[in-house]
């Protein structure tokens, strides 16, 4: 359209409505000079991941790599929080272990160990420098008392027939190899000897965005406000009716304005950790009788956890594992200079309000220290540094993930729920999901015991080894 | 070709059964021997008269032909490919024998490779010296040799940092181990302190700990006790 100039004289005579929709056709048109869209999402995308945090974008790796032809799928990250102030993803321990009670599990963190131990492979981008996770492979050490001996046992012999190389320590073993332990209580201990420790998950995160976006992943700054969806009405075999529901836009809202794009798509996945609730119950998850599918929510809300920091000169040595106690509480090790991490889960009773990231320090001098001094009496004299708060996208069902489309909303995704242990799966989950995607079915490890279906049909499958 | 490293010999060889039969041979052989202050009476005869002496030589050294009769290893403590990088094919010959000792040293040996290494079960010492590949994620795979391995030795590994060393603790025979030139570590001298109290009875060789003291007087000493930010 060429460029006419302005329009001024004669006003008096013209119409003014028409002369303002003229200008505002003009303006809108992509060659004006006034016309800068580039911090609006698109307004095509064939796949829209809500949330940024480490399995929304481990989904979008996964799917850019595993895509048939380059550049097939248009993919488009919605983030509300570039910062990543409140994600789980950048306030994690970053631990990562293989002794679960669901074979499941197992092989999702064997799959992300083997990810992490070539991450610069898997993540190179030319000319920028390699990633350094500051991997530390000392294991996790999980404690049980009399009564939960005998799972742990089962429980490692599962994990030894899938493939982690875990150790059972009686408690003179244990003390023997850890004399900084005091295993009153302590009935038996698993070790894990190879592919388990912590890392840094923060670069996990950057070195994944600068992978993703060299991939051609778009991004926006935004926040979904509302899912259109056309309806689909079918019978079932005894003629029941349902309605199948297929989300056809996207409403991004910008960040501090009223402004919202409409993005067109056709496959959502709510990888919204912590908020996947909100996420789900926009697309209309949720909204019918009870005890129906249509009724059944996406049962995964905040739940806050704390972590603290503390020094102790004479605590244990340069070799402590991650210590996870029979009482639920936990800490490892950080650097040379005796600084140690940990915490522990509240009970129901003790959930502290989600609604911000606010740090209970009574909660540490009451429900953590006494435990933390009884383990290892070193840490007595243990002096705290600094502490912070994270959320955990707690799965209330089960307590582990939600993976796969929903069987109403036939083009929505999940990839969340994993309380506490999404960071360590996130390179697995994000494979089955782009696998389910791009082929229809879970081919690496299969999760079909992860599906939304279970919610309604009441299938749990409990995890045990949950911090 | 790396210059061969001088093995350490820290354990005395196992002399082979049937040389012990000769009334503990000449007393200097069998450091252990030393400790038993009984005296045969074979070893008072020799210490006095020098036929007895020369009588028991004799028979030592018919006894030493025969075992050096049977060693298939003569003159040959290492076995090295030729200068086409290629092992001889007598290598196959030995395949029950138990190796020792692995020199290993600018190999490009990664994480899958050293699962080879587990089925050593005697290896007693292992040299990894500037092997490119080598880092923390390696060192957790080196558990295995628990039982037998003595002696070991990182140097000059560029990839390796104290989070690998740690891992290192479930080596409780080591008896020597060498950190030296590792650039990826943090802080040398803490590290070999840590190192040292986690396997209190080995020898870590690696950095000269008096370094960090040839700073001046006016120099403030390094804070590792900061607390981690969130």
């Amino acid at each position: 359209v060429p460029h006419t100039g302005s329009t001024v004289g004669r006003l008096g005579e013209e119409d003014i409505n028409e002369k303002l929709s003229e200008i505002k056709k003009k303006i809108q048109s992509p060659l004006h000079p006034l016309y800068d869209s580039s911090y609006l999402p698109p307004d095509h995308s064939d796949v829209v991941i809500v949330g940024g945090g480490v399995l929304g974008l481990s989904v979008a790796y996964w799917l850019k790599k595993l895509e048939k032809q380059r550049g097939a799928l248009r993919v488009l990250v919605v983030e509300r929080d570039l910062t990543y102030s409140q994600a789980s993803s950048a306030l994690s321990l970053g631990g990562i272990h293989q002794q679960f009670s669901l074979p499941e599990n197992i092989h999702l963190s064997l799959f992300s160990a083997s990810f992490l131990r070539n991450i610069n492979e898997h993540l190179a981008v030319v000319d920028a420098p390699p990633l350094d996770l500051q991997f530390n492979p000392l294991g996790y050490l999980w404690l049980a008392s009399e009564k939960d001996a005998a799972a742990m046992e089962n429980n490692v012999k599962v994990q030894r027939q899938e493939g982690a190389k875990v150790c059972l320590m009686s408690p003179d073993q244990l003390r023997n190899k850890f004399p900084w332990i005091n295993t009153e209580g302590v009935a038996l201990a698993s070790y894990g000897m190879e592919d388990e420790g912590w890392f840094d998950p923060w670069c996990l995160l950057q070195g994944l965005r600068r992978k993703v976006q060299s991939m051609g992943v778009l991004f926006c700054q935004g926040e979904v406000t509302r899912f259109v969806s056309s309806t689909d009405r079918m019978l079932t075999k005894n003629h029941k009716e349902v309605k199948l529901k297929r989300i056809y836009e996207v409403h991004v809202k910008m960040d501090n304005s009223l402004e919202y794009q409409p993005v067109e798509c056709a496959i959502v996945i709510n990888a919204a950790g912590a908020w996947s609730a909100q996420i789900a119950a926009l697309a209309g998850i949720g909204k019918g009788p009870p005890d129906t599918l249509q009724g059944t929510k996406l049962p995964v809300e905040p739940r806050k956890r704390y972590v603290y920091v503390w020094h102790c000169p004479q605590g244990p040595g340069l070799e402590s594992p991650l210590v996870a106690d029979t009482s639920g509480t936990y800490f490892r090790r950080e650097g040379l200079g005796s600084n140690y991490l940990g915490g522990r889960s509240p009970t129901e009773e003790e959930e502290p309000d989600p609604g911000n990231l606010e740090v209970d320090h009574d909660f540490f001098q009451d429900k953590v220290w006494p435990h933390l001094a009884q383990r290892v009496p070193a840490f007595e004299t243990l002096k705290v540094q600094n502490a912070w708060a994270g959320y955990y996208d707690y799965n209330t069902f089960d307590q582990n993930g939600v993976v796969g489309p929903h069987p109403l909303v036939v083009n929505m995704f999940f990839a969340t729920g994993f309380s506490g242990h999404g960071l360590q799966q996130a390179p697995g989950v994000g494979r089955a999901v782009a696998e389910m995607i791009l082929e229809g079915r879970f081919q690496t490890i299969n999760l079909d015991s992860f599906l939304f279906s279970r919610f309604y049909l009441g299938e749990k499958i409990q995890e045990d080894n949950i911090i | 070709m790396a210059a061969p490293w001088p093995s350490l010999r820290l354990v005395a060889p196992i002399w082979n059964r049937s040389t012990r039969g000769i009334h503990h041979l000449g007393g200097a052989v069998d450091p252990e021997s030393n400790q038993k202050k009984r005296r045969t009476m074979l070893q008072y005869l020799s210490d006095y008269f020098y036929d007895v002496e020369s009588l028991r030589g004799y028979f030592l050294q018919n006894e030493m032909d025969k075992v050096h009769q049977k060693n298939r290893f003569r003159d040959k403590e290492w076995i090295r490919p030729d200068k086409y990088g290629h092992f001889s094919q007598e290598f196959w010959n030995f395949s029950e024998v138990p190796v020792e000792a692995v020199d290993a040293s600018d190999c490009v040996i990664n994480y899958e490779g050293l699962e080879n290494l587990h089925l050593l079960k005697e290896l007693q010492s292992l040299s990894l010296q500037r092997c490119p590949h080598m880092d923390d994620w390696c060192l957790s795979r080196l558990y295995p040799l628990a039982d037998s391995l003595l002696e070991l030795s990182l140097a000059g590994c560029p990839r390796i940092s104290e989070r690998g060393l740690a891992c290192l603790h479930h080596l409780q025979n080591l008896r020597r181990l060498d950190i030296s030139n590792l650039p990826s570590v943090s802080n040398p001298g803490l590290t070999q302190i840590l190192v040292e109290e986690m396997l209190p009875n080995c020898k870590v060789v690696g950095v000269d700990l008096a370094e960090g003291l040839k700073l001046g007087p006016e120099e403030q000493p390094q804070d590792t006790d900061r607390p981690v930010p969130a």
